[in-house]
């Protein structure tokens, strides 16, 4: 079964992070260095394998390159689960945006999380998160899936409440792991919907009875499709359910990037490139406004943030909104090009934001302040001479968010917004969808702009600390640098194309998008075509809103000539909505959990009121005079009565027989006496 | 009187008033008196019925013989009262109850 590379090397990509979550959460505090080389050793590894993949693939550069191997895992005659790997070029791209980040992440750490308390389980916890995404990469059928799908869901919760001690901390944690509960609860009802219908989890022969369309179709397999559909909702942090993303910042910057970039939010978006195929029209449409509400509100969230981390929090919200968009809108394969160019300049974000929140505790603690919050804009400013690798490499991924050409981001937004244009062209009634887009994007130009800077330009804010900022070390500048320049154009469209605004080249090559399975579709032909036509459209108006953006955050921020203030003043009621994040918290708090909570107490006002109380106490109290009775009659009749009766009846006789016994010879004399003389009387007569 | 009838009246009122002397006295002495008692009166027997019955001299005979063993008798009981009354300064049989308790 095991006969290639191609299978053998996945299924190491896939193991090694969990060997060394075991090695290091058992023995890791008695290791050197708690274990941490372990960790690094092993993600290193995978990514070297990863890369051995990725080389492979280019050099054989098929399409249609696929490979997959299965074992069974239950087998009860009818019901069969079998679980198995597939590999083809989308897995080998995602495997390598996994293990590229995750690396990153993991030699980041060396240095940001040095001498924390938890140092050998925070890296275990790493290892247990890249499984668990490699696992979902990996997965050729919706089970081994969905079970990976819940253990990133548990290992982003461990990660996220890394430092539980705060307050903040595990709420947050607790926060992501049930909002994703509600979307895990769709997910496992649209694959237990398709299970029914086809009888099989594995990918292939779903989308072989869904384009049989006998199966399963219409109704059904919208809504099978939009409860899947909801786990990504849940994972990729989508509107509704995009409200514990922000809150997950509470854990540490670097898992903050992993989770951002390339294991827990990119889940969601992979899944759907990964089952585009079953999702009928109806459900594509939700999917679109979905993931097009989710982009412009996260990005209206983001101008009025002040929290770095928060920004890029909301910005990652407004990104996967996009990505979902381009799901719905058909071109899924530029949501998964968005994915990978994401993945890159989303990772180096956070991680300039860790290192600039890194310098600025280091500042802080120098200067003995304990109370100002290192992590808002508000208290930067200026950064730009103390910390120049930080800052070029943030300035290159932030035009790449914005979408400026020669840059990674251009080109797969360009594509999204190609066709939803393209969508939109076609069914004119959904105009709201690129407009939605377009907004977004330069809104994202825009507060991407702001965070630059509020944290480098400009004068510093606080002065006192201004002198102890400074460069961080090589094992946080290292990533930097290599994720910032993996945001140029270049390294996606090689080898063929060399023009910043075509995105024509290995990845346009590689992974080309499939037909739809459910009857009817489009062909994926139709939408490439039709994007076609719309792409200069495209690109002049994103070109166009992103320099807006810009222009705008430069006069706001940089030149001054518009004051923010004033505006929002001016606009009070937007400003507040968004700086408020449009109150989902709250509205959430007080339609959802309150009454939930409500309803909950009855029940157990219920529950311990009447039913233990009443019902179960009287079970006992029953019990216990049934009991007393039954005790009464053991003892007094049973005991005291018959059994010490006996006893009583042989002492009483053996009493009164004892005194017979006196031991006076004389006595017996006198009985045998009296005997004689009884049987001489008898004889007499 | 040369009815046997008057001879064993005199022996069993003997054996009688021995009898009654063993159960009753307390002393030791008193009890070993009453079996010699007893003893006279089977000998008062065994010459009566010699006497009355074919006239040979077995029972005078039988009964020396029971004087004889008396007399050893007696000797032991004495030795035995003597030894009761070292060890417990007592000879009142009721007192003699060591294997009761």
């Amino acid at each position: 079964m095991i006969e290639s590379p191609m299978i053998t090397f996945p299924l190491l990509i896939l193991f090694l992070p969990l060997i060394s979550f075991v090695i290091l959460i058992f023995f890791g505090k008695k290791l050197p260095r708690q274990g941490d080389w372990v960790a690094v050793g092993s993600i290193v590894t995978t990514f070297i394998l990863a890369v051995y993949l990725f080389v492979q693939m280019l050099t054989s550069y098929d399409a249609n390159f696929s490979h997959g191997a299965s074992l069974s895992w239950i087998d009860m005659g009818a019901f069969k689960i079998d679980l198995g790997i597939l590999v083809d070029n989308l897995t080998i791209v995602m495997l390598l945006i996994v293990t590229l980040v995750s690396s990153c992440t993991h030699i980041f750490s060396l240095e940001y999380m040095k001498g924390d308390v938890r140092y050998n389980r925070y890296y275990a916890y790493l290892g247990l998160f890249t499984f668990s995404m490699n696992g979902i990469v990996l997965a050729d059928n919706l089970i081994s899936m969905y079970m990976s799908w819940e253990l990133v869901g548990v290992s982003s919760y461990l990660l996220i409440g890394h430092w539980f001690e705060k307050d903040s901390a595990a709420n947050a944690s607790k926060k992501a792991f049930l909002t994703n509960r509600v979307g895990d609860i769709g997910f496992f009802i649209g694959i237990m919907l398709l299970y029914s219908a086809v009888g099989a989890f594995t990918f292939a022969p779903i989308f072989d009875s869904i384009s049989g369309g006998e199966a399963i179709a219409g109704m059904t397999l919208t809504l099978a499709g939009l409860g899947i559909f909801m786990g990504a909702v849940g994972k990729s942090s989508q509107f509704p359910l995009h409200i514990w993303l922000p809150d997950a910042m509470e854990g540490p910057t670097p898992v903050s990037a992993l989770m951002h970039a390339a294991t827990m939010v990119a889940a969601g978006v992979y899944m759907c490139v990964r089952l585009f195929p079953i999702f009928t029209a109806d459900a594509l449409t939700v999917i679109a406004y979905i993931g097009a509400i989710t982009a412009i509100l996260a990005a209206l969230t983001a101008i009025t943030q002040n929290d770095i981390k928060k920004v890029l929090a909301y910005s990652t919200v407004s990104q996967l909104g996009f990505m979902v968009l381009a799901v719905g809108t058909g071109v899924y394969t530029a949501a998964f090009f968005h994915l990978l160019t994401h993945a890159m300049f989303k990772a180096n974000l956070f991680y300039c934001s860790g290192s600039v929140i890194h310098s600025m505790h280091h500042a802080l603690h120098e200067a003995h302040d304990h109370d100002t919050d290192p992590q808002d804009m508000r208290n930067m400013g200026g950064f730009r001479e103390k910390m120049p690798i930080t800052y070029y490499s943030m300035l290159i991924s932030t035009l790449a968010i914005a979408g400026v050409p020669l840059f990674s981001g251009f080109l797969s937004k360009d594509a999204i917004l190609a066709g939803t244009l393209a969508f939109a062209q076609q069914n004119p009634v959904h105009f709201l969808l690129p407009l939605l887009g377009f907004s977004a994007a330069a809104i994202t130009a825009f507060y991407m702009f702001r965070l630059i800077f509020m944290t480098f330009h400009g004068k510093p804010n606080m002065k006192n600390i201004f002198k102890d900022i400074h460069e961080s070390p090589k094992e946080m500048t290292g990533p930097i640098v290599l994720l910032g320049a993996l945001s140029f154009f270049i390294f996606y469209t090689l080898p063929s194309n060399f023009n910043p605004i075509k995105d024509k080249g290995w990845f346009k090559d590689l992974i080309v998008p499939r037909n739809s399975a459910v009857p009817g579709s489009l062909t994926a032909n139709e939408i490439a075509e039709y994007a076609h036509y719309a792409h200069y459209l495209a690109m002049g108006l994103s070109l166009f809103v992103a320099a807006a953006g810009i222009l705008l955050a430069v006069l706001m921020y940089q030149r001054q000539s518009i004051s923010s203030e004033k505006l929002s003043n001016k606009f009070g009621f937007l400003y507040h909505w968004s700086y408020n994040k449009f109150y989902f918290d709250e509205n959430y708090n007080r339609y959802l959990y309150q009454p939930f909570l409500r309803l909950a107490n009855s029940i157990s006002w219920l529950d311990w009121e009447f039913y233990d109380k009443y019902f179960i106490n009287g079970f006992g109290k029953l019990t216990k005079s049934f009991s007393k009775i039954s005790g009464k009659f053991d003892y007094d009749g049973i005991d005291q009565g018959l059994v010490d009766g006996f006893g009583r009846v042989s002492s009483v006789s053996g009493n009164f027989l004892r005194n017979i016994q006196t031991g006076r010879l004389q006595n017996y004399l006198l009985f045998v006496v009296a005997g004689i003389l009884v049987i001489i009387i008898a004889q007499a007569f | 009187m040369d009815s046997i009838n008057s001879y064993l009246f005199i022996s069993s009122m003997l054996f009688c008033l021995g009898l009654f002397g063993v159960i009753t006295r307390r002393n030791a002495i008193a009890v070993l008196m009453g079996v010699e008692l007893i003893l006279n009166a089977a000998n008062i027997n065994f010459v009566a019925f010699s006497k009355f019955n074919g006239m040979n001299i077995d029972g005078h005979i039988f009964s020396l013989m029971v004087i004889v063993l008396a007399a050893a008798e007696a000797a032991v009981a004495l030795a035995i009262i003597i030894n009761i009354y070292n060890n417990m300064n007592t000879i009142n049989i009721d007192d003699a109850a060591e294997l009761k308790r």
